[in-house]
């Protein structure tokens, strides 16, 4: 062999994977992948195969992406799984670090204001009647809920809602909304209480400290006992 | 160099302009000369709370248009010595016939003269809350114990807390009925006190006297003898820095023979 290969097949028990060597060009990578798919074609079977494409340090767009999964596909029974690689944009990887902040603010929200947040959001203050919070994340408020908070607003099922009053008007969570009773319940105590999508689909509140089992992603502390 | 409180509420009716008009007279009764000014073009009203509307000659937009000078449109109020004035709003126009930094000016200039300018803002967060912002130091937020003057109470506190030249706003919650507040049908004073989380300037009793002296164009606060210019020359006194305590709500119990009890300390 003249030189090490491009495009190395390798079986797992989960299926294949497509190994993509990052140090040649793109066109001389796929000109390989088209080669080595054809010659190894097994026209028999018509059991779909579904192959896992790993990249390694090479940035691909959306488009080339796309390139790589129609050659794939037009060679017999390959479905590509995922492509994954080594290497995201600096945008990209901004707006992950956002998606996975907590962003503090110590204030009212009240009626007619809006608060939004691309990650988590740690109210320090009350969500007044008319005001609204949103969060990509999840909501904590360490004060009052009156108004409206949505947690999860961009389609996270996951995102909580905590709050030390909980007595919005209404709660949302991804595509879920919840709103108050018509009937004021004056007498219900309702202190450190969480919002969370039950199995049903359904926004249910509890007493927080069951969120400890139910989201326990929301623990970011490593290690300790 | 005086300053200039904004008077406002949001929401119409809940008495912005009697607390005006009420506020200016307490002022000047502590010998602080003070210019009131009604910033509800084309609605004017804080002329005929007190009793000075037939004196109008020019008016606020006369002022900003330059057709006459400030002190020509200043209408004197006689039962005061040369300390109680009030700048007019024009009838004939309407809100867009100022704009904010005219205002400024204005009331900058204003301030040169005068211990307190007082401007009475017209209801809406729209241009005319906006005009009688621009040249505020100071705002007081007038609410009533209703649901509905309080969400707007809260919605206009957030826009104060927006302007940069003016300080954090006081509550002033006006019209209390104590025995509604007592029975728990109406919000009480700590429930909105912390709904609102800004500090209180004065809390003023329902009181029928205040429709009888606006209608007559005599401010209550002239009237020592009600409960609503007592709570009104409170509110002054705080104004002017004295810390005075919050008036009691109930009504006293007059007759003889409680008094007696009381007096054996029996409840």
């Amino acid at each position: 062999m003249k030189k090490n290969q491009n495009v190395t097949i390798k079986g797992t028990k989960d299926g294949l994977t497509l190994h993509l060597d990052d140090s040649c060009s793109y066109s001389e990578l796929k000109k390989e992948l088209d080669i080595k798919l054809s010659e190894s074609s097994r026209a028999g079977e018509d059991r779909l195969i579904s192959v896992r494409v790993q990249v390694g340090n090479r940035y691909l767009t959306s488009v080339q992406q796309e390139e790589l999964k129609e050659l794939i596909r037009q060679k017999k029974n390959l479905i590509v799984e995922s492509i994954s690689s080594n290497v995201i944009t600096k945008e990209e990887a901004a707006k992950q670090r956002e998606e996975n902040e907590i962003t503090s603010a110590a204030k009212m929200i009240r009626s007619g204001q809006v608060l939004e947040v691309p990650g988590d959001l740690l109210l320090i203050g009350d969500v007044n009647p008319g005001g609204t919070v949103l969060a990509g994340g999840n909501i904590f408020i360490m004060g009052a809920l009156k108004g409206i908070a949505h947690a999860g607003c961009r389609g996270n099922k996951k995102a909580v809602v905590v709050a030390s009053l909980m007595k919005p008007s209404q709660l949302r969570i991804s595509d879920c909304i919840n709103r108050a009773p018509d009937k004021d319940q004056h007498d219900e105590k309702r202190e450190m209480e969480c919002a969370y999508i039950d199995e049903n689909e359904q926004i249910t509140v509890d007493r927080l400290q069951v969120l400890m089992h139910l989201r326990p992603n929301i623990t970011r502390l490593q290690g300790g006992s | 160099m005086g300053e200039a409180i904004v008077i406002t509420s949001g929401k119409g009716g809940v008495g912005k302009t009697t607390t005006s008009a009420n506020v200016g007279t307490a002022l000047a009764l502590h010998g602080k000369r003070v210019c009131l000014v009604d910033t509800d073009i084309g609605l004017r009203n804080l002329d005929v709370v007190m009793g000075l509307e037939n004196r109008i000659i020019y008016d606020l937009v006369d002022v900003v248009e330059g057709r006459c000078k400030i002190h020509q449109a200043l209408v004197k109020d006689k039962r005061f010595d040369d300390l109680l004035y009030l700048l007019p709003a024009a009838q004939t126009s309407d809100k867009s016939a100022v704009k904010p930094d005219q205002m400024k000016k204005l009331v900058d200039e204003l301030k040169q003269d005068y211990d307190y300018i007082v401007i009475d803002c017209p209801a809406g967060i729209e241009q005319g809350y906006k005009n009688a912002v621009a040249g505020a130091d100071q705002a007081l937020v007038v609410t009533t114990p209703e649901v509905s003057a309080v969400r707007d109470a809260d919605r206009i506190i957030g826009l104060l807390e927006k302007e940069e030249n003016v300080e954090a706003p006081k509550l002033i919650i006006n019209r209390i009925r104590s025995h509604m507040m007592k029975n728990g049908d109406m919000l009480d004073v700590d429930e909105i006190t912390a709904h609102l989380s800004i500090d209180l300037i004065g809390i003023v009793a329902d009181d029928d006297e205040v429709i009888k002296a606006s209608n007559h164009g005599e401010p209550i606060a002239l009237n020592p003898n009600s409960k609503a210019s007592v709570a009104y020359r409170n509110i002054a006194r705080r104004i002017l820095g004295e810390s005075v305590p919050l008036q009691p709500l109930e009504e006293e119990n007059k007759s003889v023979f409680s008094k007696i009890k009381k007096f054996f300390g029996v409840k």
